[in-house]
């Protein structure tokens, strides 16, 4: 199953090749995987989209607290929270394109954030399986480059991962 | 040879005194290199294992000009971390070496490795390239910091003079707390250069990184009414109970309750092996009835043990039986992860097995389990430890049991890799703790001669024996001249088969009996070999000299003996869980009537 682990760290050289070696070490997945800074900066705040049985999650989740750097881990899945990930899309916008691309773009609450002769890059927001939707609706053929951010994610209300 | 033996009394003489040298007290201004002196005198740091070059030039200065500790030259760096990885096996205490950039850290990596995957706390510090010259492919840059990421507890590279002391300080702190490891402190020549006042922290806080000790009173309530209401128990103890210091109380425990108690590979000497509710070692080469007792208990205790796959066979067959699990571990991966655990304990084994028998003293009813003693008696007949005696060629076998005989049961043993290493492990009988010592996780050849040099500086009075392969002690034979500098009188006990004996006996049963490169030709006289060193030789062929060769060797106290035992070459070791089978599928030698 996917789950979205947040993680809390130190903000030293090294922290992240030390969650990214980890995973390729241990042979887990990464769907994606997104840091910064947060308003304090001596820590930096880490998405990790992954995928695994219950067991393996558990291993991961164990194995990140084992970590020095890290300093919390909340698996985002064993409550209610919210996913959002960026998506620019550049499509070809010339003939039957033109009007398309608009409309999907609408229709999806994008925005279109660059004209070019024959192109638009479209910026779209969202839970990671919206931006697939997008996607998958428009036609592949149109589809000059794609870029995603990688998902990041938030507890709904009270679930707070703080220090 | 009179300069060597007036060397090691220097030695004795510095293991003897009981205060430290009065250390500096400037802490004004000093440099990087005697801040780093200063923190292993603050550390109580005995011995520094370890090899000069460029990058540590500035710290070798300062060494040169300090008494606090006492610094061993090793002839290979791979050698200065198995040593201090023994030192620390041996004594419980944080093990030191200390190694030059470049080809010193890529010589040391085997050693960090082979001392994470057995859990032993070690402070590695290496020379770096100057901090300007980082990254620029220097001369003798290697990202160590990179290189040893995967094998390492934690590692830092300090890249200003004054966190020095404070990372040193964090490092001893995450190298022995928790679930200790090796840590790699990395400092850049200028640096060791730089001045700085020297400020050594009283404590460590760090907010990511707090290990749990005390255990959770109700699963260990609950822990120990299950051991009660138990039909078939099993205690399984490993190198978590030895490292915990822990032995103590599992006695105390075990004894209390009459139940049987394994021990790992790793956990030797964590349960007394003459103790009748001692039933052996476990796992791919363990006793018949550890591994029967294993595989057919109702309620598991595993202590500091981590279900390795050369423990439990396969897990299938492992996990289709049922039975509870109850599992004291310090660290939460640990737990569950091979093997699903009914009664998770996360804490220190001393703190939580004290708790477990102050709960027990409260019991008055005994479990009485003389069914199962019963059964388990009835298992100790089947293979029982029997070999073949031979009256012409020396049985391996034969030689441990006898170096158990003549060392009164109480030397350190350290081995190397292969079939000595399980041969030194079912017959000499290890009656306390952190007096086995040798490779599990890791499974380093080479590690016995550094190993024995580390347990010898530990304890010069002891006894110390290297049970080794002549494949093995060729890894790290170079290392006989550091023995003779210091004047150690180590007592090396090859079990010469001339074969990679554990590869060969692999071949035999899995590949039709095809010796691919697992005969060495070549070997050299290993008598000579050890004369040309200063140290006593001997070769020894029949099996009735095996015991005068071994008084007369043991008499020597003074003396480093090199004892080459031409042993049978294709006895093979049982009995033995093959890959993929269950623990209670083991194979018994075929003259003892096949497959159990
Ligand atoms: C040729 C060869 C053959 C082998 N055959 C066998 C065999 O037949 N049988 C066998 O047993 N092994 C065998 N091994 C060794 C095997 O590979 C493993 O190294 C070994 O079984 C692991 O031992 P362990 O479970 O005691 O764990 P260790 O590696 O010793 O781990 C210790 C555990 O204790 C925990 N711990 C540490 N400190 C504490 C503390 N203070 N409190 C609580 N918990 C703590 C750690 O977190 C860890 O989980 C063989 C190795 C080789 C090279
Ligand atoms: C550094 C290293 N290389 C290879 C191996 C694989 N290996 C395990 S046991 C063994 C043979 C050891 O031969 P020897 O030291 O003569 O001991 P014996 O098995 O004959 O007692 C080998 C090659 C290893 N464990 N370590
Ligand atoms: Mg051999």
């Amino acid at each position: 199953m996917k789950h979205i682990i947040s993680l809390l760290m130190e903000n030293e050289a090294g922290a992240l090749s030390r969650v990214a070696g980890l995973f390729s070490a241990r042979g887990y997945n990464i769907e994606s995987l997104t840091v910064a800074a947060t308003e304090d900066p001596t820590l930096s705040r880490m998405t990790i989209v992954t995928t695994g049985s219950d067991d393996v999650i558990e291993q991961i989740i164990k194995q990140l607290n084992k970590l020095i750097d890290v300093v919390k881990v909340l698996d985002l899945n064993d409550g209610k929270h919210i996913e959002r990930e960026l998506m620019l899309v550049k499509v070809k916008a010339s003939g039957v394109y033109k009007d398309e691309m608009k409309r999907m773009c609408d229709i999806f609450r994008g925005r279109i954030i660059d004209v070019a002769d024959n192109s638009y890059t479209i910026e779209l927001t969202g839970s990671c399986s919206k931006l697939d939707a997008f996607i998958e609706a428009i036609d592949k053929t149109a589809i000059l480059e794609t870029v995603r951010t990688g998902a990041s994610g938030i507890g709904r209300g009270d679930r707070i991962l703080k220090v | 040879m009179f300069r060597v033996h007036q060397f090691y009394c220097e030695i004795q003489g510095f293991m003897d005194s009981k205060a430290h040298p009065p250390a500096d007290t400037n802490t004004k201004s000093i440099t990087g290199a005697d801040i780093v002196i200063r923190c292993l005198n603050e550390e109580k740091v005995k011995f520094v294992f370890g090899y000069p070059g460029g990058a540590v030039l500035h710290i070798y200065d300062a060494i040169y000009k300090q008494k606090g500790f006492k610094h061993i030259l090793v002839r290979h760096e791979q050698a200065a971390v198995h040593a201090a990885d023994a030192f620390s096996r041996a004594t419980g205490e944080v093990g030191v070496a200390l190694v030059t950039s470049g080809p010193g850290a890529t010589n040391a990596v085997t050693g960090i490795a082979t001392a994470y995957m057995d859990s032993i706390p070690l402070v590695v510090i290496s020379g770096q390239v100057p901090v300007p010259a980082i990254g620029m492919d220097a001369f003798q840059e290697v990202d160590m910091v990179g290189v040893t990421r995967p094998c390492v507890k934690h590692n830092f590279l300090v890249k200003d003079v004054k966190d020095i002391a404070s990372t040193i300080k964090k490092a001893f702190y995450i190298a022995k707390t928790g679930r200790p490891g090796p840590v790699v402190v990395d400092i850049p020549k200028d640096i060791t250069a730089h001045v700085a006042d020297f400020i050594y922290p009283k404590t460590v806080e760090m907010r990511s990184y707090s290990p749990v000790l005390k255990g959770h009173s109700g699963q260990i309530k609950k822990a120990v009414k299950l051991l009660l209401e138990a039909k078939r128990p099993m205690i399984y103890t490993g190198g978590g109970l030895v490292l915990g210091d822990g032995a103590a109380e599992l006695i105390k425990l075990a004894r209390a309750l009459n139940y049987p108690v394994t021990n790992t590979l790793m956990g030797l000497g964590g349960y007394p092996a003459t103790d009748k509710q001692y039933v052996g070692m476990l796992g791919m080469h363990g006793t018949y009835e550890a591994n029967m007792s294993m595989q057919n208990c109702d309620v598991l205790l595993a202590v500091g043990a981590r279900f390795d796959d050369r423990v439990i066979g396969n897990p299938k067959h492992f996990g289709s039986v049922k039975r509870t699990i109850i599992h004291i571990d310090v660290d939460p991966s640990s737990i569950s992860k091979r093997v699903k655990v009914d009664v998770p304990i996360v804490g220190h084994v001393q703190s939580v097995l004290a708790e477990m028998n102050e709960i027990l003293a409260q019991e008055k009813t005994k479990n009485d389990i003389s069914d199962w003693w019963t059964q388990i008696n009835e298992w100790r007949k089947v293979h029982g430890g029997r070999y073949e005696q031979s009256s012409v060629v020396i049985k391996p076998q034969y030689v441990i049991e006898k170096l158990w005989e003549v060392t009164k049961g109480d030397a350190y043993i350290t081995s190397d890799v292969g079939q000595h290493q399980m041969w030194a492990a079912q017959y000499y009988k290890f009656d306390k703790p952190r007096r086995w010592i040798n490779s599990g996780g890791l499974g380093t050849m080479g590690v016995g001669l550094p190993y024995a040099m580390g347990c010898q500086f530990a304890d010069k009075n002891a006894q110390v024996a290297c049970v080794t392969g002549e494949g093995s002690i060729q890894m790290n034979i170079q290392e006989l001249s550091t023995c003779a500098q210091y004047g150690l009188p180590i007592k090396v006990i090859l079990l010469n088969n001339r074969y990679l004996g554990m590869v060969r006996q692999w071949q035999e049963f899995f590949y039709e009996d095809r010796y691919s490169e697992s005969y060495m030709d070549s070997l050299p006289d290993f008598v000579k070999l050890a004369e040309s060193y200063g140290h006593v030789g001997m070769q020894i062929t029949q099996p009735g000299d095996v015991e005068g060769a071994l008084k007369e060797a043991f008499a020597k106290k003074d003396k480093f003996v090199f004892m080459d035992f031409i042993t049978e070459q294709k006895e093979n070791v049982f009995p033995m869980v093959e890959n993929g089978k269950g623990l209670s599928e083991m194979e018994l030698p075929k003259t003892k009537g096949g497959k159990a």
